[in-house]
Formats: C-alpha cells, structure tokens, sequence
C-alpha cells in the first residue's frame, strides 16, 4: 500500500496514509442551551505517538469547513488531497509528529461523521435536521474534553486552531485554564464584527432562499439544497481571499465571451468560474444546516462575555503561554481583531508572543506555506516541544 | 553584553514587569529575565530579530513603534526601556512621554551626537559623521532624530521628568577618561533612567 504513495511528491515529510478514528461518547454533554446530548459518536484522526507520560499530545481545532482529516492521506490514490493542514502537520514540519501526538477531532454539529444535524436523533429515531441544538463553542470544548479524558491526556502541549479554530483554543484557556500549556491562535478575534454577522447572514439567507432545503428537512426528503449552501460558500470564500490576491491570481481574465464588438456571446470571468467551481465542490461535501449551526455559533460567541465584556478580565484566568499571528490582508479577521487579543493578554501581564505576517493570501494565509509563517510556528513548537523534553 | 545593556541591568529593579521596545533578538530580556527574574515583552518588527526572540523564550510582540503605544493601559508596568532606539523615532518626545505614561519608569540609551569625533566629522571635514558605531550616511541612515547629552537633558527638564540614574559610556580611551568630566563632549553613549513622578509622589 505504501509504495504506491511514495510516487506522491509531498509525501516524504507526510504522516502517509491514515485511518480515521471514532467514539461514541456515552456520558450525556449538557449543552449551553440548557438541551443534553444523551450520547454522542466523535471522529477524529490522530497522527504520531504519545509519550509515557502522556504530557506530548497537541489539540487541533478545525475552523468552518474543516474536520478531522488534517494531514496525510486516506487512500493511496495518487489524485488523492491530503488533510487540510498536511503543510503544517508531519514528520520534520510545524506540529512535528515526530514530537508530539496530535489529535483533531471534527466537532459536533459537524458534517464528516460527528454527530450533527443529518446524523439520526436516538430520541426520536428520526433525522436531527433543524432541530439540532443550537450550540456555543463552549460545547465543543466541553466535548472536547470528553475526548482528552477517554485519551487519557490531562494537560494539552498546547492547543492549536486557526480562525474559528481559534476561538476554541482561546475559549479552552478559560474554561480549562490547567489543561493546556500553550495556546495559538492564528486569524482569530475574539468575537464577530457586524460585518462578519453580516456574510454569515447573507449566507444563511442564500440557503433560505433555496426550495429544496424544506425548512432544514431536505434529507427525510431525498433533496439537497446545494444551489444555497454553494452559495453560501461562494460569498463566505470571497471573504477568505484578499483584494490584491484576486487582482493577481484572476485580474478581468474572462473565461468566457468576448468583450469585442460584434460578438455576443455571454462574458464570464476567471473569478466568477472559480467562485462557482469553489461553491459546487463545497456543496457536494458538506451539509447545509452544519452550515447554519456554525455560522450562528461565531456570531453569538464573545470570549468576553461573561467576563464583564472584559477581555483583559477574562485573559486573567488562563495560564498558559499564548502564540498569535495574523496575516496582513485578512480582512474578514484582520491583524487590528488579533492586536485586540494581544493588548488584552498583556493587559492580564500573560505570557504572549506574536507575529503579523506579510502576505497576500487574506485570510486564507492560515492555511498556506508562508515561510516566515512557517518558521515562526516552527520555532515556537520546537521551544515548545523541549519543554516537554527538559520535563520528562 | 553590550556595555549600554550591562550599565542599565543594574538599575533594573528584580521582578519588575518590563516593555522593552525595539528590543532587538531578545539579549537583553533575555538576561533581565534570568538575572533579575523579570516579566514583560519586548516589540520589534524586524523579522528575524523577532524569530531570534522566539527562539530564546522571549515574548515578543510584532508591531512597528510609529507614534504611540496604543493599546497599552496607563501604568501597566514597572519600566520601560528603549536601547539605541530613540533617535530612529519619527516622533523621539511623544514616545518619550509614551514610555512614561504606561510604564513608570523609563531607561533609555542612545548615541551621543555631541561627542568629539561625530563633531570632527562635521567641523573639520564638513560631512556628516559616518563612524563604527553610526555606519550609514546621510541619505540612508534610519537615524533620523540625532540628540546631543546636553540635547536629552534640555528635553528631560522641559517636561519635568526627573532623572533617577544617568552614565555614560564609551570605548575610545581618551573618551574613557573624560566623559566624567564632559559628558557632551566625549560620551559615546548616554544612559538615563527617568520617571515623571516626583521625588514626593513615589
């Protein structure tokens, strides 16, 4: 089986091929909503070894579209894409599997396997669709917890998210201040602004608008409202990319058409296709009412707020050590909201370093290799993973 | 260590809470932190200095010193401190009274622009001083805001802050033996430790 990977190009630094994990969780989670999840089954995939004491393991919390599957590969199929954060997760890379056991679990509500809105109610019997509890990211710490404690991992090495992943890493520093000894949050903020509120509600309302998405209850009836959750997509991803990425990567290239007089052919450009191409592939793998419960669950979170809307109050319960960056032509979380987050670290005289990285990519620079990016990550787990060494 | 470092550790209270600002790969956090025991942070936007800092364990946050300290609370800490610094300001007094408004003490060190051999240069041959220490010349030095001893003082005393320490330094041997007796004219280097408090309110 591994010999047709190794064919594969990235694969020398690669976790290789990996086999998802799964749970059913069977103390009940009682969710901030005041509903309990009797039971509940959590897929997750974990990459290299945990060590005797146990003190080697880093969370990593998935952000939107994400799930369990973060690096390497689940079949050997030389077409395959690896896990969504394969450039940053492996032997010799960032979150170094060689040191450290990292776990990723895919979140409640979530749509790969967790349970979630299309999973079946047990109560009923019947599809959760809708009538999925709204949840807090306080419950997938709360979950999350469940899992760490079936691991056997007391105290984290750190916990890692990006964007919303992030907000769940900040929120385990509050909640679970001795249970992690690192925390890194990358393009996060602390809460969302209005304008955040307002694509996620422009989102929401594209998959409204679509008939076939019968009021969330499109799978008892054997349809898929994929023209809104593409949609939806669509105006999410755009969000992700920045204004001198777009100009660069599509310019006014068409696609189609023409824009010659005498011709009439209808005119499509490069980022309308990609656009379109982003939100049908999206469509196809994800599920529109996780979509509606994770879009509301970022815009009702406020790390603050029970904190007297004082970040600097609620930073000054955690321990741990913090790492921040930021990507500067993010606009959906731009470096001002990870600035915020650093002053209120400061403001409660924790542990903090962080680092605002030049680049082009948007939001979207969590995900991708940006070297000084990269390496600071690097440096920062590595000093990260000699603590662990110094200890034992 | 460089002399400047060495000088100014001494007036370090042990266990302040301490903003260093353009503070370089770390050295000096680095070794208040082992030798004084303090806490604090230090702010730099040069890539690999920041990456350095990192590597020693030295929180380090990345920001570009313009004007202000934005963003940092009135009195949050023990002492802040700018090494070489100063004089790559676009705006040296109002970051000078930043320093002091959120921390309540200050240290600073910078380069004499009084001293003999910067004077020469100007005096004798007509140029701006290019020396070890002031490397660049005139169109692409980052130096911008150049001071003199007597220069910071007249600052100092124009707003009332009140020198808690001051030394100088320098390597040159004549300097050596006679930055004691004129400062102006022969330090290399100027440290000062200030606070805006009175002798009274401490």
């Amino acid at each position: 089986m591994n010999q047709q990977t190794s064919s594969r190009p990235t694969t020398e630094n690669s976790v290789g091929i990996v086999t998802p994990k799964s749970v059913d969780i069977k103390d009940p989670l009682k969710l901030a909503c005041g509903q309990v999840l009797s039971e509940y089954h959590l897929v997750y995939e974990t990459y290299g070894e945990l060590n005797s004491d146990n003190s080697n393991a880093i969370l990593v919390c998935h952000a939107l579209s994400g799930n369990h599957h973060a690096a390497g590969y689940h079949t050997d199929n030389p077409d395959e894409k690896p896990g969504w954060w394969d450039n940053c997760i492996g032997p010799g890379k960032p979150i170094d599997t060689n040191k450290f056991y990292v776990v990723v679990p895919n979140n409640i509500g979530g749509c790969h396997g967790t349970t979630g809105p299309s999973s079946i109610n047990p109560e009923t019997g019947k599809i959760w669709g809708p009538d999925f509890p709204p949840l807090r990211f306080r419950d997938w710490v709360d979950s999350q917890v469940q899992l760490s404690d079936l691991l056997g991992i007391q105290t984290w090495a750190a916990i890692v998210g990006g964007s919303l992943g992030g907000m769940q890493a900040m929120r385990w520093s509050l909640e679970y201040p001795d249970r992690l000894k690192h925390c890194l949050v990358i393009a996060s903020a602390m809460n969302l602004s209005p304008q955040n509120i307002a694509f996620n509600e422009m989102a929401r309302q594209a998959i409204l608008a679509d008939p076939d998405f019968c009021e969330g209850r499109y799978l008892e009836q054997s349809k898929a409202p994929n023209t809104g959750l593409a949609l939806a997509r669509m105006i999410g991803h755009v969000t992700y990319l920045s204004q001198s990425q777009l100009e660069e990567r599509f310019g006014r290239e068409l696609r189609a058409g023409s824009f010659e007089r005498g011709n009439d052919n209808p005119i499509q450009f490069e980022i309308e296709s990609y656009l379109k191409y982003k939100g049908d592939q999206f469509a196809e793998e994800f599920d529109a009412n996780t979509y509606m419960v994770i879009t509301r669950m970022l815009d009702v979170f406020d790390l603050a707020r029970e904190y007297n809307h004082d970040p600097v109050e609620a930073f000054s319960l955690a321990t741990c050590r913090y790492f921040v960056a930021s990507f500067s032509t993010d606009w959906r979380f731009s470096p001002d909201r990870s600035e915020d987050i650093v002053g209120a670290l400061i403001g409660a005289k924790k542990q903090v370093s962080y680092l605002n990285i030049e680049t082009d990519r948007g939001h979207d620079g969590f995900l991708s290799d940006i070297p000084r990016y990269i390496e600071g990550l690097g440096i920062y787990l590595s000093k990260v993973a000699g603590e662990i060494e110094d200890a034992s | 260590m460089r002399v400047d470092f060495e000088i100014l550790k001494s007036w370090v209270p042990e266990g302040a809470h301490v903003l260093d600002l353009a503070c370089g790969d770390g050295t000096l956090l680095r070794s208040l932190m082992d030798d004084r025991g303090v806490t604090g942070y230090g702010l730099e936007n040069d890539h690999q200095s920041i990456a350095q800092c990192i590597e020693k364990g030295v929180n380090v946050i990345d920001k570009e010193l313009v004007r202000d300290l934005n963003g940092f609370q009135d009195n949050s800490f023990d002492l802040v401190i700018m090494t070489q610094a100063i004089q790559v300001m676009e705006f040296p007094d109002i970051i000078l009274d930043e320093m002091l408004r959120v921390g309540r003490e200050c240290i600073v060190t910078f380069p004499n622009f009084g001293n003999i051999r910067t004077r020469g240069h100007l005096a004798l041959r007509g140029k701006m001083p290019v020396t070890k220490k002031l490397p660049f010349q005139w169109y692409d030095t980052p130096n911008i805001h150049f001071c003199t001893v007597s220069d910071f003082q007249n600052l100092c005393k124009s707003k009332h802050y009140r020198f808690i320490n001051q030394a100088t330094q320098a390597e040159l041997l004549f300097n050596k033996q006679l930055k004691g007796l004129w400062p102006n004219l022969f330090a290399e280097t100027a440290i000062y430790h200030l606070t805006k408090q009175t002798a009274e309110t401490e």
